[in-house]
């Protein structure tokens, strides 16, 4: 692979990646967000195994394909079980901030990832610190979902989104994570989504309905 | 500057006056087919521009010059668009004096006056449409700068033919992610400022809908015809425009040869049908949007362009 094509297709990975995650922002359905954080998943696999691949390294391979089958099948796929049948289950209620004014924040999230994280690309500028800054502003926009959604589910995927965030910075600093840690943290994340799950479950079968706003009251 | 290039300036101008009714017409007849109707042909928006221009000219009463001037200044800043930015060939002889801003402005120029001359009516409708109108021109124009502002940072220059040119040569930078988040965001502002679905109707005069139809709802005969034609070719000289921005192929150089010019005319002749018919095609499956949540497609293509700007600026810009 030649230094050209190799920077272009981590931008364009990166750059899908950060999409992704503005998309997830637009969009209300929960069953198209779910969709979204798969592709999210799959472009976020997209970065190891690039870097395997122009690097000559199996074991970044590898765990760019592990990646792939969790991020964008086990995860999405357990998520979207998740998703409630009935009808107003499947939308997300009415966001706490609106859709153009959090349209607006992601895009000064964005241009403060940018801001924030060029003394590390100063460090070692190469063409996969100079996609950090998507990464990083996964990470916000995902911190910003997490605070500004109702649904248990929306708060699931903005939880997800951070840690795809965090992984992708992690690839793209230090061009490949040991296998072991790799396997742990993705351990923790499954771990997590099945506890969310059947939290999510509980909670609709106990109040019919996961918006969490309805929750801050005590009730009989 | 060779005496070719003043004539593919004029062939752009006169190709724009003759194709725009014929693209509107290509619209509406895929659209036909595609929902099971016959459709009135490829010629009929011409028919009707023929029937139109015979008519007897009527002014309301109580209108100003705003209101009689404005179909012309529409149709005048459009073809001065047309002029100006490179369709067929690139070195277009007024390109060194009008770069990416002055076309934007230009463009703004006619939205406004339009806006104008529906206030000028006095009518409700009038100035209902007028209103909504300029909601979405505020949010279109910077959209449509950012956007190709994020295409201007490989060409190093905001002159729409440097642009162009730069992208002939180096076509990789095609599918950058900047360069594709532009494109959608070019795509979004290209459908509110022609006003087609799902920001408008163009075939609707429901009073609770129309945006654009609202406003020159008080035009006849001449007027109306010509007002119909400028924003047919505002939409060809727009999608010609993002045809040449990201698939520049085929358009002829600054100093082009006879052959490169029919090349040229050939070639965006061929890229416009393709990419109205894809328009066209896509606004069958798609309903208008609410008018409220039209803010939310614009400010969502508002950030895809300043996601291309930072993208095409930090990932092409060595750090210092």
């Amino acid at each position: 692979m030649t230094e050209a094509t190799y920077s272009g297709v981590l931008d364009l990975a990166a750059g899908a990646f950060l999409l992704a995650a503005v998309l997830i922002v637009w969009r209300r359905e929960l069953r198209a967000i779910v969709v979204l954080l798969a592709w999210q998943g799959a472009f976020l696999a997209a970065i190891p195994i690039t870097e395997g691949i122009h690097e000559h390294d199996a074991a970044l391979v590898t765990v760019g394909v592990i990646v792939l089958l969790l991020r964008a099948g086990v995860l999405p796929a357990l998520l979207a079980r998740a998703v409630g049948t009935e009808d107003h289950e499947r939308r997300e209620s009415t966001p706490l901030v609106n859709t153009s004014a959090s349209l607006l924040i992601t895009a000064g999230l964005t241009v403060l990832a940018y801001a924030v994280t060029r003394p590390i690309i100063a460090l070692d500028p190469t063409a996969a610190t100079r996609a950090v800054p998507g990464a990083f502003a996964v990470i916000l926009i995902a911190v910003f979902i997490m605070v500004s959604r109702r649904r248990a589910l929306s708060q699931a995927v903005g939880f997800m989104m951070l840690d795809n965030g965090i992984a992708a910075t992690a690839f793209l600093i230090t061009a490949g994570v040991p296998l072991i840690v790799e396997l742990g943290a993705s351990l923790d994340v499954v771990f997590a989504v099945l506890v969310l799950g059947l939290l999510t479950g509980h909670m609709r079968r106990a109040f019919g309905d996961t918006d969490l706003d309805q929750l801050r009251e005590l009730r009989d | 500057m060779s005496a070719l290039s003043v004539v593919a300036a004029a062939l752009q101008v006169v190709g724009v006056l003759a194709a725009a009714p014929l693209v509107v017409g290509g619209m509406r007849q895929v659209r036909a087919r595609l929902e099971g109707r016959a459709g009135g042909g490829i010629g009929q928006p011409w028919r009707d521009l023929r029937k139109q221009l015979r008519k007897q000219q009527i002014t309301p009463r109580g209108t100003t010059v705003v209101f009689a001037l404005a179909p012309a200044v529409v149709a005048g800043s459009t073809l001065l668009i047309a002029a100006i930015v490179p369709i067929i060939a690139v070195g277009s002889p007024l390109d060194p004096a009008a770069d990416l801003f002055a076309v934007v402005g230009l463009l703004f120029l006619g939205t406004v006056t339009l806006t104008l001359a529906g206030l000028d009516t006095g009518t409700a409708f009038g100035g209902m449409g007028a209103s909504r109108e300029i909601t979405i021109a505020a949010l279109v124009e910077p959209t449509i700068l950012l956007a190709v502002f994020a295409l201007s940072v490989p060409g190093k220059s905001a002159n729409l033919a440097d642009i162009v040119s730069a992208t002939t040569q180096n076509p990789a930078q095609v599918l950058a992610p900047g360069s594709v988040m532009a494109f959608v965001a070019l795509i979004i502002v290209v459908i509110a400022e022609a006003g087609r679905l799902p920001v408008d109707n163009p075939s609707t005069h429901l009073e609770v809908t129309m945006i654009h139809e609202a406003m020159v709802l008080e035009y006849s005969g001449p007027k109306l015809a010509l007002v119909e034609w400028a924003s047919g070719m505002r939409l060809t000289v727009l999608l010609a425009l993002v045809a040449n921005l990201f698939l520049p192929w085929g358009i002829a150089e600054a100093d082009p040869s006879l052959l490169a010019v029919v090349m040229g005319v050939a070639a965006i002749t061929v890229k416009v049908a393709l990419l109205a018919g894809l328009l066209a095609a896509a606004e069958v499956f798609i309903a208008k949007l609410r008018l409220f949540r039209v803010p939310e497609l614009l400010a969502g293509s508002f950030l895809l362009a300043l996601l291309a700007v930072t993208a095409s600026y930090f990932l092409a810009t060595p750090v210092s």
